[in-house]
């Protein structure tokens, strides 16, 4: 069983486990699944300075940090004791690409070659860590919500606004990826 | 007490503009009972590793039509996710503490474009949303750390900002 769980998870276990999230957090606590707001709890609760966006008691939101520390801690335990070491299997066609941009190092979640503090250094890895981590919580903020709360929550309630956000997230990763990343990498 | 309800309201008020996360329980309860959200939490961090949703090379994959993966986790948990809604309110199945399921409602707004459109860029970048870079860097990436500090001052840069942003 154990060995089983070790394995990459298919999409229909994955997925429908996820949507399950859901109703579990609107029945035992009456929260909407979403993280993103949880960086906005941290600006109000760390450095709120005195802009009225982050002038709420963020302690009434304390259950969302406590869920993301979980998410943090989850990673943990995958790493002790849930660890496939296979490295991630990828469309071939991807890893040729990637390997012209010297990406050849499948073993963890990111590639090794791009995100480290040593890369920090260089052009591409500051534009993807410092300018890419600047985007998501901008961007998710400006949106109200990011994969969690849109795509999944917010879909999964029928609400119109949510999909408009889904849709413009998808845009923007097809733009990123196809036509800005290739020249990133290149660099 | 009359100007303590007043209070709570426009917390409520000014934590909506944007929140996705407004709920608030009126049964009180002990402040242990947030460990349930860690539990959770940590089940749905294990969850977005063991189904490499949070893997880069995935995001990528997705970005380029180049598996199905990333498509079948999400509209599979987005069909389940509605099932259950839509079963909560035609039963109104109520909460364990036996209160109203609250499902707020969005209402439209340009950020949703423009904000959105911005996310994915960052998405594609960085192979993450918020809560994968947690579970990223529990999984021991630990230069996740810095885009973790640029998403939380990306927030706090918009929040400076927002009134002359459209939206």
């Amino acid at each position: 069983m154990i060995e089983l769980i070790r394995q990459p998870w298919p999409w229909y276990v994955a997925g429908p486990l996820i949507g399950l999230m859901v109703p579990a957090l609107l029945i035992f606590g009456n929260k909407s699944l979403g993280i993103s707001s949880s960086l906005r709890h941290v600006c109000a609760a760390c450095i709120p300075a005195g802009i009225s966006f982050f002038n709420y008691d963020w302690k009434k939101e304390i259950w969302n940090l406590f869920f993301v520390f979980g998410v943090f801690l989850g990673g943990i335990i995958t790493v002790y004791y849930l660890k496939n070491d296979a490295a991630v299997v990828v469309n071939p066609s991807l890893m040729q690409e990637l390997s012209t941009y010297g990406i050849n190092d499948y073993s963890n979640l990111v590639p090794i070659e791009l995100f480290n503090f040593g890369a920090l250094f260089t052009l591409r890895g500051f534009i993807l860590m410092v300018v890419g981590g600047f985007l998501v919580g901008f961007g998710t903020r400006y949106a109200g919500g990011c994969t969690s709360g849109h795509a999944i929550m917010g879909l999964s309630n029928l609400q119109l606004p949510s999909l408009i956000a889904t849709i413009s997230f998808m845009v923007g990763g097809f733009i990123m990826a196809n036509l800005i990343l290739p020249l990133i990498l290149s660099l | 007490m009359q100007e303590q309800n007043k209070e709570i309201n426009t917390d409520f008020e000014v934590r909506s503009l944007d929140a996705i996360c407004v709920n608030e329980e009126h049964v009180q309860t002990p402040s242990w009972h947030n460990l349930k959200y860690l539990a959770f939490g940590m089940l749905f961090g294990i969850i977005l590793i063991k189904s490499e949703v949070i893997s880069w090379f995935r995001i990528q994959e997705m970005f380029r039509l180049q598996s199905f993966h990333m498509f079948g986790v999400i509209g599979s948990a987005v069909v389940v996710g509605a099932i259950s809604v839509f079963l909560i309110k035609k039963f109104n199945i109520k909460t364990i503490h036996g209160e109203e399921v609250i499902l707020p409602e969005k209402s439209f707004n340009k950020g949703q474009i423009f904000g959105g459109l911005m996310f994915g860029f960052g998405w594609a970048m960085t192979g993450a949303c918020p809560g994968p870079l947690f579970a990223q860097l529990g999984y021991g990436a630990t230069a996740t750390l810095i885009t973790i500090f640029m998403a939380i001052v990306g927030t706090w840069v918009y929040g400076l900002i927002r009134e002359k942003l459209p939206h």
